[in-house]
């Protein structure tokens, strides 16, 4: 499967941000980069994750370690939030059994 | 139309300078944006207040004109006029990155005075999300299928997967409203909530049921039909099987979702029915039977 890769420098012209900001990003791997020929490159799919940094970063302030800290318990609520829909179903069902 | 306190919303006095209301705006950003507050339309209402109040208050033209005529806004005229200055001499950039804003983003109190969303006009704004709801049977959600869904006005043709959840939510990039600027459209999240119109329970991939059996299959044993979500099956009952007897079928449950060929299992009870309107002749033998 072919991979959708943005150039960092489109992607940093296009939101008025250092290119270093993509390679401090990549280094504490908040995001991964394709390197070709020494250019960095962005996988499509990581767009969305990248421009919600960027917001975090720019728009509210918070350092890379606070967003490393934010994502990480963003997904842990997000697998929590699964894990009480699968929950719910199985309660529904023993609540219509009569139980 | 009220009067919107911008600086009541931000948490800040008349006399804040530009360093305090972008401290405020960041601090509340960090409470309420939506990327922290994922489907938490309260957060998302509040966050707007203060999006729209930073807006205002962190670009000096507007905030000159919102101390000066804000709580007097119904003077049309006034504003008219500054409008017309405005337009000749559009707002620049504040260098804020935006979210998901649309134009239904901005109060009408905002819109009043300011004329449409007044947006920083370089930026980039993502399109608005759209949510919708759609509801499946147990069987319909069996199969992998097709359905076109209208969604404002837009037919959106999307292919549900085989095995989704009740309460499940997928997100279709790109299917929310047009973004402004040149930015992205935002994105449309479907939630199925799913109706069972079977006699099965589903557990997660597994399907349960019950079946009947006469006395007689219960103690000598025999064959019977049982009802599958992908057709009727035929079952061996062995003899002197107990009353809530559980046995599972492997790969007769419900799909696995996005794992095409791969099933659930199918647990099937067995409750035994006893005959009832017995004969003389019928009960003297169990009468015997009973004896023995």
């Amino acid at each position: 499967m072919q991979t959708e890769l943005i150039p960092a420098k489109v992607f940093c012209a296009s939101h008025a941000i250092e290119q270093s900001f993509i390679q401090t990003l990549y280094e504490s791997g908040l995001i991964d980069i394709t390197f070709i020929e020494e250019d960095p490159f962005v996988p499509a799919a990581q767009l969305e994750q990248l421009e919600r940094i960027v917001r975090m970063y720019f728009e509210m302030d918070i350092n890379v370690e606070g967003i490393e800290t934010i994502i990480h318990l963003l997904h842990s609520m997000h697998s929590m939030q699964q894990e009480m829909n699968v929950l719910k179903n199985r309660l529904r069902l023993y609540e219509e059994s009569g139980f | 139309m009220d009067f919107v306190d911008y600086y009541k919303i931000l948490g800040v006095n008349k006399q804040a300078s530009v360093e305090d209301i972008k401290k405020a705006y960041r601090k509340l950003a960090r409470k309420l944006h939506p990327d922290l507050n994922p489907n938490d339309k309260e957060a998302h209402k509040k966050f707007q207040e203060v999006n729209e109040a930073n807006e205002v208050l962190s670009d000096p033209e507007k905030r000159k004109k919102y101390d000066q005529y804000g709580k007097d806004w119904q003077h049309a005229d006034q504003f008219e006029q500054a409008r017309q200055s405005r337009q000749q001499q559009p707002f620049s950039g504040s260098g804020s990155y935006g979210g998901n804003y649309g134009e239904e983003d901005f109060s009408d109190f905002f819109s009043s005075m300011f004329g449409g969303s007044g947006s920083r006009s370089q930026t980039k704004f993502k399109g608005q999300d759209y949510n919708a709801e759609l509801q499946l049977s147990l069987r319909d959600a069996y199969t992998t299928h097709p359905q076109t869904l209208t969604v404002n006005g837009k037919n959106v043709r999307i292919t549900i997967p085989a095995g989704v959840e009740n309460g499940q939510v997928i997100k279709l990039k790109g299917y929310g409203a047009p973004g402004r600027n040149g930015g992205p459209a935002g994105d449309l999240f479907i939630t199925f909530v799913i109706a069972n119109d079977t006699k099965f329970k589903r557990m997660g991939n597994d399907l349960y049921s019950t079946e009947e059996i006469d006395l007689y299959t219960a103690l000598l044993g025999g064959e019977k039909i049982i009802d599958t979500l992908s057709g009727k099956i035929k079952m061996e009952v062995k003899p002197e099987v107990q009353n809530g007897t559980k046995i599972r079928l492997k790969g007769k449950g419900y799909p696995v979702y996005k794992k095409e060929g791969e099933f659930g299992d199918l647990y099937v009870t067995w409750q035994v029915k006893l005959p009832t309107n017995l004969t003389e002749k019928q009960k003297e033998i169990f009468r015997e039977l009973s004896a023995s």
